[in-house]
This record gives C-alpha cells, structure tokens and sequence, in this order.
C-alpha cells in the first residue's frame, strides 16, 4: 500500500530532476586505516524520463553511483536526493521498492521460475494474487516473453537474452518510475545485445521512465542515451548529449572515442 | 558360518539393538539440526558469535569420543550412566558439521544475487529466508549426511557408558573374543552408516539449485 502513495508522489524535486547528486564523495576505509576515494565531488542531476549513461572504465566509479541511489551506499559526504529527497532520509526499503534494478546475468533467482522472480517485489509489498498474475502477464509481454511459454521455467531453462529480459521485466513489474542498470547487456553475443539494445531504448521511450544505465561500451551510450556522463577515477570529466558528447576536448573522451575507431579498422582488416 | 547361525538366533536381539541404535542417532541429530542450523544463520551477520560458534563445535569434535563421554559423566543434570549422557556427546559431535555447513551455506551466495535481493528491497530477514537459506539447502543437508554418518559410528561406543544400542554387541565381542558378537554389531552398523550415506545422498541431489 505504502508504494502506491509513494508513487503518487510528484516523481521530482521541482527542477524536472529525478536524481540529484550535490557533492558527493563516497570513501571507503582500507585495512592500513587510510581511506580510498571511490567517488569525488559529484554534481549531477538526472531529468525525469531520461536516460543517462554513465560510461567509464573499470573502476571508475559507475557501479558506486548506482549503488549511491538506491542507497545500498550511503555518501560519505554531500547528499543523493531521489524524488527531491535525500536518501539518508529515506526508509531504503520503501525507496529501493521504488526503483528498478537489472544487473549483468539478470541477477535472477535460480530457485524461483520466471514468474515468481517477476512478482519479486509485487510479492514483497504484498500485491493481490489476480492483480499479481496480471502484472506478470503484462511485464514480460512489454519484453518480448510469451508469459504461458516461458512464466513456469526456471532461469537455467534459459538463453541469456532471454534471462536478461526477465531481468528487465522483473524492474518493471512494480511501476516504478527509475530504472537503474548495470551492464546489463555485456554478457550477451553481439547479435542479441544489439536487438535487446534496439528493443530497449524503444522502450525506454515508450514507458517514459527515469533511467541510469551503467556502461564501458561508448557505442552502447551513444545509441541509447539521452544524456552521457563520463567518469574516470570517481570524478564527472564530461557530459553532453550522444550528438555532441564526442566532440568534447578532453583526453577521456578522446581515449574512448579512439576505442571506437580501433575496434572498426580491426573490424575492416578483418574482412578485407 | 557360525556368524550366521549366531546371527539367526539372536536376530530378535540384534534388531532391538539396531533400533536402539537408531533411536540414540535420530535423537542426537535431531537436537544437532534444531540447534545447529539456526545458529549457523544467527552467525552470518554476527562475527563475534561466529568464532565463538565455530570455535567451541571445533573443540568438541576434537576430543575423543570415549573420553567425551567420560567428560560428560560426572556432569550434573546432562551427566550420568545412560542414553542422555550418550545423547548429550553425539549431539555435540554433529554439532559442528551442521554449524559449519549451514554457514557456508548461507555465505557462499552468488555475490550478484544477494546485491540483487538487496537492491530490490528484500529486508535481511527476508534475504535470509527466501534467498539465503533455499539456496544453501543441499550444502546444510551434506553437514547432516557427514554428521549422521559420524553419529551412527560413534553411537557404538556410547555402549560403554550403558546406553545400548549396537555397541553393547562390539564390546561384548571384545571382551569375550568373540567374532559372531562382534560383527553382530558391526555389520549392523556399518549397513547404517551406509544406508543413512546413500539416501541423505539422494535428497541432498535433489535439493541442489542449479
């Protein structure tokens, strides 16, 4: 019950911002006793239905900032506002039921079929069976899965595509107005990974949601986000939109560009 | 060929000996499960619990059996000549196994999986419960396999402190040099230990999450 009237809330702070980091850092304590800065100075502000990228290679801090919003991380300093508030205040509960959540593999449940990994957190706020039932129906046939066909089998009795859209339909099943995604395609061959790709960023479009997307592939960010920001060593070094986003001057940028430009000289050596 | 008609004829004695056998190791094991696995779940958020924990069920298994259940005879209340002194020591000897298992279990989760559960809102309990615990069901129930196979053995020596069961034949056996009374006991428990082995076996396959 509780969720339904956080989500009548308004979805922003007033500015149209869904997320707003106001100078966060986040360390942790390494054995010696010093500390280590995972995330820097952050200023960023993620619009109501839009989707930010945040690219950035390993260890950049991607993953953190994810974990920052839903409040798996709490900032060591500064503040992550959700819905114009700051998550030390929120009951992380509630706020993390409000949020969507798809990670690498899906993170599905092996021991639940498809369905009951669906209705996770329908059945964790205690939803209706038949308004459960329906939900599920409803959310995998938004990602592409026949609910009779594929509702009863367990995640192993499943390709990768297939897992990581259950994933997709697990974030949704709720309504909830964000979306945080963590790689969630990298493990999938080429070929699915540009139609789940496709398919999502028409949905993205459809469904209007506030969406972080976490990703180390710039061509993957330039084709589903409407906003990129990119990290290196836990600090914002750039962001733009995907049309001008390559043309910004710094050497990050640039390293990530040339990625690009490598990969498709190798691609044409490959076929001449 | 004088054990089998030994074994003929006493056959009412010795399957009364089995069932007192069994009633020692399903008792012990029983106690062993209700004690052992939910402490192992108390322990995976709690570090200083857990070395106490860990600790004390490693001690117990070290001491000798024979001279466990010396130990335990001069004991008030759990102490004395009989099945509760017995049932006392093999509870503690498949305390550990149980303990262990159970928090392995429990803390060799997917790391993925339980930032999943935690990302989507699951409480601790509830990540315990519906996560935790189903997938570590077949790595608990291999701690019961190990511990009811040691149980079955050691419940032979609980005999010497006057707690029956098949162990009564063995000792019996040795002081009299008698092979038909020995194997008369250890047949009978060798055959558990292995019927316990290959059934707790089979269930601990089927409960394996893939």
């Amino acid at each position: 019950m509780n969720s339904i009237k956080h989500m009548e809330k308004p979805a922003t702070n007033g500015n149209g911002e869904a997320i707003a980091f106001r100078d966060v850092y986040y360390r942790v304590e390494n054995g010696s006793g010093a500390s280590r800065e995972l995330v820097s100075g952050v200023e960023l502000a993620v619009r109501s239905g839009e989707t930010l990228v945040l690219l950035g290679r390993s260890g950049s801090g991607k993953t953190t900032l994810l974990r920052l919003i839903n409040g798996t991380l709490l900032p060591s300093s500064g503040a992550v506002e959700v819905e114009g508030r700051a998550t030390r205040e929120w009951d992380l509960i509630r706020l993390r039921r409000g949020i969507g959540y798809v990670i690498q593999e899906g993170g599905l449940f092996p021991h639940f079929t498809v369905a009951d990994n669906v209705a996770l957190v329908p059945t964790l706020e205690n939803w209706e069976r038949a308004r459960k039932t329906a939900r599920v129906e409803e959310v995998l046939n938004i990602v592409g899965l026949d609910p009779r066909e594929f509702g009863g089998r367990k995640p192993r009795e499943l390709s990768g595509g297939q897992r990581q859209r259950v994933g997709v339909a697990r974030a949704l099943a709720a309504d909830p107005k964000i979306l945080l995604m963590d790689e969630p395609f990298a493990a999938l061959d080429p070929v699915t990974r540009a139609e789940l790709q496709k398919e999502f960023r028409e949905l993205a479009r459809r469904l209007g949601k506030t969406i972080v997307f976490v990703t180390h592939d710039l061509r993957e960010a330039l084709f589903l986000a409407t906003n990129i920001v990119l990290l290196a060593g836990g600090k914002v070094v750039a962001s733009g939109a995907p049309n001008k986003f390559l043309k910004i001057d710094h050497p990050e940028v640039r390293a990530f560009a040339e990625s690009l430009v490598v990969a498709d000289a190798d691609r044409v050596g490959e076929s001449a | 060929m004088n054990f089998w008609r030994f074994f003929l004829e006493h056959r009412a004695e010795i399957l009364g000996a089995t069932l007192e056998h069994l009633e020692l190791v399903l008792i012990a094991m029983a106690i062993a499960i209700v004690i052992g696995v939910p402490l192992g779940m108390a322990i995976v958020h709690r570090a200083a619990l857990r070395n106490v924990a860990l600790g004390l069920a490693s001690i117990f298994q070290t001491i000798p059996s024979l001279a466990l259940f010396g130990f335990l005879i001069p004991i008030p209340f759990i102490g004395g000549i009989g099945k509760r002194t017995a049932i006392v020591a093999l509870t503690l000897y498949a305390l550990l196994p149980i303990l262990r298992n159970t928090y392995v279990g429990l803390t060799g989760i997917d790391a993925a999986l339980l930032e999943a559960a935690e990302a989507m809102g699951m409480t601790r309990s509830q990540i315990m419960m519906r996560v935790r615990l189903p997938l570590a069901l077949s790595v608990i129930l291999a701690g019961v396999r190990t511990a009811t196979v040691i149980t079955i053995g050691v419940a032979t020596i609980a005999a010497a402190i006057g707690a029956g069961g098949l162990g009564t034949f063995i000792f019996r056996g040795v002081a009299l040099v008698s092979d038909s009374l020995l194997l008369a006991g250890a047949i009978p428990a060798a055959l558990l230990a292995i019927m316990a082995d290959v059934l707790l076996g089979r269930l601990e396959r089927r409960l394996k999450v893939v």
